[in-house]
């Protein structure tokens, strides 16, 4: 190649060889992928619920349908508290998560290790809010195929709002569990001085990243099933 | 590391600045939560699902943007991820239009899914399910197990 070329390395041929374009670990690439294609899966899910929505005319109420939280008598009436709960829950898990990921970066395995217990905690925690919602609305008769609520303008309802609903919150419900299952691992690893071994915690960053996506999941799902 | 991925300002700010944004966003969205439960017009009803969808929108682009560290990958990264993320656009706008015209065409030319969704139901006490409600002349559904 003439000087011309290398004279003008100043604007950054990133796909001229000898560079890498991404300037991040391969692993860390596929991870972005993985996300990329589970978005894709969430989205199909979340837009088959929102075209089968817009082509009935009724549909429930979140607020009649969500109104209870733990340890509530029979005629409580608090929608959206318990789900705000569960969404403060998550996103605080985020934090810690990236507070651990900030940790590794600075090689702090005392600081992993402190967040990625709180993370785990979240993890655990949000799920436990889950099954209790998932058990609550059974009582009341809702599960795949059975919907026990009618529609807001007080006509009679499909059992696409309960098929929904626990198809994606279920779905949502298994990543948060391996994720948990994910960082517990993350911990264990830590706690091994695998990571030190290695002289990074890149694989905190990416576990971070799944666990970011999760949280990133929930943002949607519920704003489409909660609160729209 | 390269020139490109250092650190940017003080990372535990940037952590805590987020968070606030990403809390108060939130309380945003249900505060239009709770204040929609009573809102009867249509038209105020939708501006404000609209107002809370691009509420969602700014939550996610926080989320990936600084937790997920996309905003400070090269742009080669990221345009690698957003730009295929663009085919929800067509991907949504399709399918929800497409939606609102099955149920357009329905309540035009299908004058029994018309006469269904209007009967009113009563709001029956646990247990008891909509659908069976639904086909209520006939008495033995009533007791039929599902």
């Amino acid at each position: 190649m003439s000087n011309v070329t290398t004279a003008s390395t100043k604007e950054a041929k990133w796909w001229n060889g000898g560079k890498s374009p991404f300037d991040v670990e391969y692993g860390k690439v596929m991870m972005w992928y993985f996300l990329m294609s589970d978005a894709f899966t969430f989205g199909a899910f979340l837009i088959a619920y929102g075209t089968v929505r817009f082509s009935t005319n009724g549909w429930p109420n979140p607020n009649e349908v969500f109104k209870s939280y733990p340890f509530a008598g029979e005629g409580t009436n608090a929608p959206l508290v318990f789900v705000s709960i569960m969404t403060f829950i998550l996103i605080i898990s985020s934090v810690t998560m990236v507070l651990a990921v900030h940790a590794g970066k600075m090689m702090d395995k005392k600081g992993v290790v402190r967040n990625m217990i709180f993370t785990i905690i979240g993890g655990i925690a949000f799920l436990s809010c889950q099954a209790w919602e998932w058990n609550h609305l059974h009582h009341e008769g809702a599960w795949w195929g059975m919907n026990p609520f009618i529609n807001a303008d007080g006509t009679a309802s499909t059992t696409n709002f309960t098929n929904f609903f626990f198809t994606i919150t279920g779905f949502h419900g298994f990543h948060v569990f391996s994720g948990v299952v994910i960082n517990i691992i993350m911990l264990i690893m830590t706690l091994l001085n695998k990571f030190e071994q290695r002289g990074h915690y890149l694989m905190i960053e990416k576990a971070g990243l799944y666990w970011h996506f999760v949280d990133l999941v929930w943002v949607f799902v519920f704003t489409c099933f909660y609160l729209l | 590391m390269s020139e490109n991925t250092h650190e940017h300002g003080d990372p535990i700010a940037e952590i805590k600045k987020v968070t606030i944004i990403l809390s108060v966003l939130t309380i945003i969205e249900l505060i239009l939560g709770f204040w929609m439960i009573g809102i009867t017009s249509e038209g105020l009803r939708l501006a404000i699902k609209g107002t809370i969808v691009i509420l969602m929108l700014a939550k996610a682009f926080y989320i990936v943007a600084y937790f997920m560290h996309l905003k400070h990958e090269l742009k080669n990264l990221i345009m690698t991820i957003v730009v295929p993320l663009a085919l929800f656009i067509w991907f949504i706008t399709a399918f929800l239009s497409d939606g609102n015209s099955f149920r357009n065409l329905r309540n035009t030319y299908d004058p029994h899914f018309k006469a269904q969704s209007e009967i009113k139901v009563e709001k029956k006490a646990e247990g008891t399910h909509a659908t069976e409600e639904k086909e209520g002349k006939s008495e033995p559904t009533e007791t039929k197990k599902d």
